[in-house]
């Protein structure tokens, strides 16, 4: 990490990637960025949460909104304050825009030499999703270098990166739930975003992080940045990270997790976890799909499509005649054992990048920063275990 | 980018190919010769010995299965598949002349450019070992590359013994041994009786001059695999063929995972040491 009087100068002296946007004229931005062709993207509230929704005005974002995260709980409450990026957070990161939910890969047709296949590749789109955070943006590395940079290039996948533009929003204000500090992912955007807003009172401090980027910094003429406001949004930057109550010390991964293989705690949590899927569908990186074949009426015609596919579910490890995991211990093992160890053998990277929402989504509330530790601790025989519930 | 998007290999779509031959192996399992129908990309289809392809159905689904025909002739592509599931018995009910869709070749095969000028070893028990005889014919069709051949085979029952005729033919070449052994034997049954791994003690192995070829169920490997070491056989020599839940073909969908390997790309077919910690774990 920089030394704080470094970052502050890189923020204040790049006059051309950085700058300051009043807070009230935020609208010039959507603006400039829907005179650019995008549709711009940004959060809303809906049913007491936020989800990305497109946007025309700036009074259509979460204003005066704070959204409060504990295991297993989700609250949003009005702080009658101005502020605009108050919520830090809803259940989606940017994964939706990028690897779909659901993305038609292509239909075949029966024909007299048996079958034609014609894919179906989405239509280019620019969209700009404002509101980003951090950890969403990590998430963005991480699911590019495994569906763009491995050992095949995926071309939905690809097509939908290629039209994404990131305004992204340096936290200045920790949930009870975040640990990016301790993953090194923010709190503040790093790489990835094409413009990175600090909010400050007011003000928005505006950094460009992309060609693209620069290009619409520069048609907004805006006034540049002052070393006294970039101090003020590092010192609060700052402040969030050092707040962060809840921290992942992943310095003995992987080994120290393969290790633990048989430790009691599997059962121990095997007896809360309810295998929903909520944790693998909000995380920023879960990449698991599986593909469905839609036949038409007529029998002539197949749709197939990619739905996002969770590790959680009961035919994740199915092979004909036996399930490789049938039992929740054994799921809930392969998650963790994956986002936080094998996914560094396989990705060169942690696949967790400290968002918390899965402890926030989590139904009862596993918390990954609780398991973890209690899983490098050397195990005793828990007080109870799974197949002892499972029995009452 | 939309041309880029365009042009880069789509690992999803599937390809028609007609069925051109329909050998019958055994009561639920055939062989399918298959012809992909378009030229270009039949002549531009090739394949290592031990990939598998994703085979279709229309409207019905994709199953993976090895490619047992020889890598030299890749216009014809046999796959040996037993009716066992929903996929491979609508497709036991097909004919000659009717159509499949192939994606592939995916997946790292056996070692065999590796073991030319080395004895082979080749371990495998019960159903569904196709596999490994598209390598056995591999290495005898190029017989005069490989040192001496050993043929280790356990079945439960004498009616699991399929391709009884290969094993007969192999028998015959020079330098080779077979040896077949039930657990479950019948009166019939004129080999060894008991389980595969007790063939071991019936043969030589230089375990330097030696590369062990293994298929069959996880136990199989878990059990024989530390006897071969122990008879100085390194890791390194030694191959097995795992199987996990296949659907993508390309490392991407994460069904297949066994550890930090998806068994799909790094695999089926792994080098013994790197899944040594993997094997026998429950849940991985």
């Amino acid at each position: 990490m920089l030394e704080r009087d470094e970052r502050i100068r890189i923020m204040a002296t790049a006059s051309e990637t950085c700058a300051v946007l009043p807070s009230a004229d935020l609208q010039w931005l959507l603006d400039a960025l829907s005179a650019k062709g995008y549709r711009v993207v940004g959060p809303i509230v809906r049913e007491g949460s936020v989800v990305w929704e497109t946007i025309s005005s700036v009074s259509e974002l979460p204003i005066g909104w704070r959204d409060q995260q504990e295991p297993g709980r989700y609250r949003l409450e009005q702080t009658g304050s101005q502020e605009i990026f108050g919520v830090v957070h809803g259940p989606q990161s940017l994964k939706p825009f990028i690897f779909a939910p659901r993305e038609p890969l292509f239909q075949i047709k029966r024909s007299k030499d048996g079958f034609t296949t014609s894919p179906t590749l989405p239509q280019s789109e620019k969209v700009a999703v404002i509101g980003a955070r951090a950890c969403d943006l990590a998430g963005l590395v991480i699911q590019d270098r495994i569906f763009l940079n491995d050992t095949y290039r995926d071309p939905y996948y690809a097509t939908r990166r290629d039209g994404l533009f990131v305004v992204a929003v340096n936290c200045t204000r920790s949930l009870q739930t975040c640990f990016c500090a301790s993953m090194e992912t923010g709190p503040r955007a790093k790489r990835g975003f094409d413009l990175a807003l600090t909010e400050v009172d007011d003000r928005l401090l505006v950094e460009a992080g992309s060609e693209a980027g620069r290009d619409l910094l520069s048609n907004l003429s805006l006034s540049t940045g002052s070393e006294q406001l970039s101090a003020e949004a590092v010192t609060r930057i700052d402040a969030c990270a050092g707040g962060q109550v809840r921290r992942l010390d992943h310095s003995r991964l992987p080994q120290a997790l393969y290790d633990a293989h048989e430790h009691p705690r599997w059962d121990e949590v095997a007896g809360r976890c309810l295998a929903c899927t909520n944790c693998t569908m909000v995380c920023p990186t879960c990449f698991c799909h599986t593909v469905e074949e839609t036949l038409d009426l007529s029998r002539q015609q197949t749709a197939h499509a990619r739905l996002w596919d969770s590790c959680f579910a009961q035919e994740h490890g199915y092979i004909h005649g036996k399930n490789i995991r049938p039992t929740i211990k054994d799921r809930y093992r392969m998650w963790l054992t994956h986002k936080l160890a094998s996914w560094i053998d396989q990705f060169g990277t942690s696949g967790c990048v400290g968002c918390g929402r899965c402890i926030t989504w989590c139904p009862v509330g596993i918390d990954l920063t609780e398991e973890l530790p209690a899983l490098l601790t050397p195990g005793t025989q828990p007080s109870i275990t799974s197949q002892q519930l499972e029995g009452t | 980018m939309q041309a880029e998007a365009d042009s880069m290999v789509n690992h999803y779509v599937i390809h028609p190919a007609t069925i051109v031959e329909k050998i019958r192996e055994a009561e639920d399992i055939n062989t399918y010769r298959l012809q992909l129908v378009d030229e270009q990309t039949r002549q531009q289809f090739r394949f290592k010995a031990g990939q598998f392809n994703m085979v279709y159905l229309f409207g019905v689904g994709e199953v993976a299965i090895s490619i047992v025909s020889d890598p030299d002739e890749p216009e014809l592509l046999d796959h040996t598949i037993r009716a066992v599931g929903r996929t491979t018995k609508a497709i036991a009910d097909l004919q000659p002349g009717e159509t499949l869709g192939i994606r592939g070749p995916f997946g790292e095969g056996w070692p065999l450019e590796e073991a030319k000028g080395r004895n082979v070893v080749i371990v495998t028990g019960g159903l569904g070992c196709a596999p490994v005889v598209g390598a056995i014919e591999y290495i005898f069709r190029r017989r005069a590359q490989y040192g001496s051949v050993k043929i280790l085979h356990g079945v439960k029952t004498p009616h699991d013994l399929l391709y009884r005729e290969r094993f007969d033919a192999w028998r015959r070449h020079p330098d080779t041994e077979v040896l077949l052994t039930s657990d479950q034997p019948d009166k019939t049954w004129c080999y060894h009786v008991g389980v595969v791994t007790e063939l071991f003690e019936q043969v030589s192995i230089d375990p330097a001059k030696s590369t062990v070829l293994m298929c069959g169920p996880e136990i199989m490997m878990r059990l024989g695999v530390p006897i071969l070491m122990r008879r100085g056989i390194p890791a390194t020599a030694i191959y097995v063929s795992l199987e996990r839940h296949m659907e993508c073909g390309i490392g991407l969908c994460g069904h297949c995972q066994m550890g930090p390997y998806f068994l799909c790309k790094d695999g089926p077919v792994m080098r013994y040491d790197r899944v040594e910690q993997w094997l026998g774990r429950t849940g991985v």
